[in-house]
């Protein structure tokens, strides 16, 4: 049940995203005598204020979520575990460098730099991935710094330097390798920090235009008729919650499983 | 002591400069030209030269960053594109609104995660505990821009009892404090069950059960002071999102404080605006976190005591 609940959740998600142009689904389709008409009558999660059907939209709006949450940590989870590797074996002023730079965007709260970057870069898809992942990188690169300190003079890596392996190649097959673990982890957290994210930045008006679905823009589109039409804001919020618990829920376990926290301990021993 | 104060504050100082620079070049690092994107496409090559001027981006780059840092230096961040008031000014009538809105939230936390926190960690493993640590869970995936819609809708328009938006006296705080401080209270509660589950297992609370001492007592004095450390630390990081977290919050509740004021000036293109905003926000942020850092260095005796201070 803490298992397969959250996990069907995903999948859901998952087909909805990779499969739902398949499903000849209509989610700018006005029906003007449909306007803010509640479930019911031939449709499960009614209409919002144009008279398109919300279903619809919740299909089309986790399409969104997917691909920016995709290609966000895809990105992040690339350049972050490169730099902060790089930046902890190499030490020296490249690694105090990274640091402060690190340092810097930790200065910035929450989504506040993705917010003024989408801001300042005009609302799109493109541009929210081009924020959020402006933000996210420093998350992995620090934990991968961290990581790699804490493992760079392991004998196996003392071989590889003595056998005359290049820097690059250390990083990337003898360090990286070690630490995908905790990592991963992060990455799953990630993902529901950047569906939050893209939601947030649609909500604001920063993120994904009209006429394409955000749950984001849903919500705030619902939040102005909420009186007479409390459906609008219900449907896209109780789905992008469901998948966030499921993500959130899912990480636990793959946290528990990987047993990260343990992990890290035998290795400052 | 006073060298953890000094080392931390020149820390502090260097990262400030960095954001300042971030937020400097961030107008230049953006693809295209911001001046574009302020007037829009059609605008005349006039009215463009025009603003450029005025915001001094037609100087060259080097001149550009140190007239930005002259006027940092003496608080004074430009016009608003907008309103033409000074934006030191706007945001200055902005701050008590947000400080009040985050010291709400923060006591909400508080006063939601202590004994959520402590309840799950005195009953390990029992229903207690399961409820107590799923809701936080819950608490966690609820998005603020979702929960206040929800607030609003259980509380004023069905309810009655609440006002919907606005500041008007202490009932309009109650709902954007219980927005903001849900998040807060759910990472909260989950980091106070588990310092408190690694302190009770201490031989010093084997010692002080041993002594015959009574639960309240051993979880009160001898098991939650030593928890309080990583608490602290965790509260100074959290106050910093919930600063995050209150420009969506504000934007719900049309709560008339500095995230308000962001967001309008981000979505009328007021750059300076915008700039100086972001500039508050991290600075506080930074700040708060420095302050954690030398009230943790003083709690912890460890520490305090390190240099011969």
């Amino acid at each position: 049940m803490r298992f397969w609940l959250p996990a069907a959740i995903m999948l859901i998600w998952f087909v909805m995203a990779i499969a739902g142009p398949f499903f000849a689904l209509q989610p700018d389709y006005i029906q003007l005598d449909k306007i803010i008409a509640p479930p019911g009558d031939g449709s499960w999660f009614g209409y919002d204020d144009l008279g398109r059907p919300l279903g619809d939209r919740v299909v089309a709006g986790a399409q969104t979520s997917f691909f920016v949450a995709l290609w966000v940590v895809s990105v992040s989870l690339l350049f972050g575990t490169v730099i902060g590797a790089a930046s902890g074996y190499l030490g020296g002023w490249c690694d105090h460098v990274t640091v402060r730079v690190i340092d810097i965007f930790l200065a910035f709260p929450g989504i506040l730099l993705a917010i003024a970057m989408a801001g300042l870069m005009g609302p799109g898809i493109d541009n929210v991935v081009i924020a959020l992942s402006t933000v996210g990188w420093v998350g992995f690169a620090r934990l991968a710094r961290a990581q790699v300190l804490s493992i760079k003079h392991r004998e196996h890596v003392q071989a590889a330097v003595a056998l005359g392996t290049g820097q690059a190649r250390i990083i990337l097959r003898h360090l990286i390798p070690l630490i995908l673990a905790p990592l991963i982890v992060e990455a799953s957290f990630a993902v529901a920090g950047v569906i939050i994210g893209e939601a947030g930045l649609s909500f604001l008006g920063l993120g994904i235009q009209p006429p394409d679905a955000s749950w984001g823009s849903m919500i705030r589109d619902g939040t102005r008729y909420m009186l007479v039409a409390p459906h609008i804001v219900l449907v896209p919020g109780v789905a992008l919650m469901l998948v966030v618990l499921s993500v959130n829920l899912l990480g636990d376990r793959l946290r528990d499983r990987l047993d990260v926290r343990a992990a890290a301990r035998d290795r400052q021993v | 002591m006073l060298n953890i104060v000094i080392s931390r504050l020149i820390s502090a100082l260097l990262v400030m400069l960095g954001v300042s620079c971030l937020v400097f070049f961030l107008i230049h690092l953006v693809p295209g030209d911001p001046i574009e994107v302020m007037l829009g496409e059609s605008a005349q090559l006039a009215d463009r030269e025009a603003l450029r001027h005025a915001l001094g981006l037609d100087l060259p780059l080097l001149t550009q960053l140190v007239n930005f840092f002259d006027g940092l230096l003496r608080l004074d961040l430009g016009i608003s594109l907008h309103s033409r008031q000074p934006v030191v000014d706007i945001l200055l009538e902005r701050i008590p609104a947000t400080a009040e809105l985050a010291v709400a939230a923060l006591a909400v936390a508080v006063a939601v995660a202590f004994p959520l926190g402590i309840l799950a960690a005195m009953r390990k493993d029992t229903l207690w505990d399961s409820t107590s640590m799923g809701v936080s869970l819950l608490g966690v995936s609820i998005p603020n821009f979702w929960l206040g819609p929800m607030l609003i809708l259980l509380f004023s328009l069905w309810l009655g009892w609440l006002p919907v938006s606005g500041r008007e006296g202490l009932a309009s705080l109650v709902l954007p404090a219980l927005t903001l401080g849900t998040a807060m209270a759910a990472i909260l509660a989950r980091m106070i069950r588990a310092t408190l589950l690694e302190v009770l297992g201490e031989d010093f609370i084997r010692t002080a059960r041993a002594k015959g001492l009574d639960e309240r007592r051993v979880i009160g004095v001898h098991a939650l002071r030593n928890a309080l450390l990583p608490i602290i630390t965790l509260l100074g990081l959290q106050l910093g999102v919930l600063l995050a977290g209150a420009v969506v919050t504000e934007i719900v509740f049309s709560w008339p404080g500095v995230g308000q004021v962001t967001i309008d000036a981000i979505q009328r293109r007021d750059y300076p605006l915008v700039q100086a905003a972001v500039l508050l926000i991290s600075f506080t942020y930074v700040l708060v976190n420095t302050m954690t850092d030398l009230v943790y260095a003083w709690v912890d005796p460890r520490i305090r005591l390190q240099e011969g201070g």
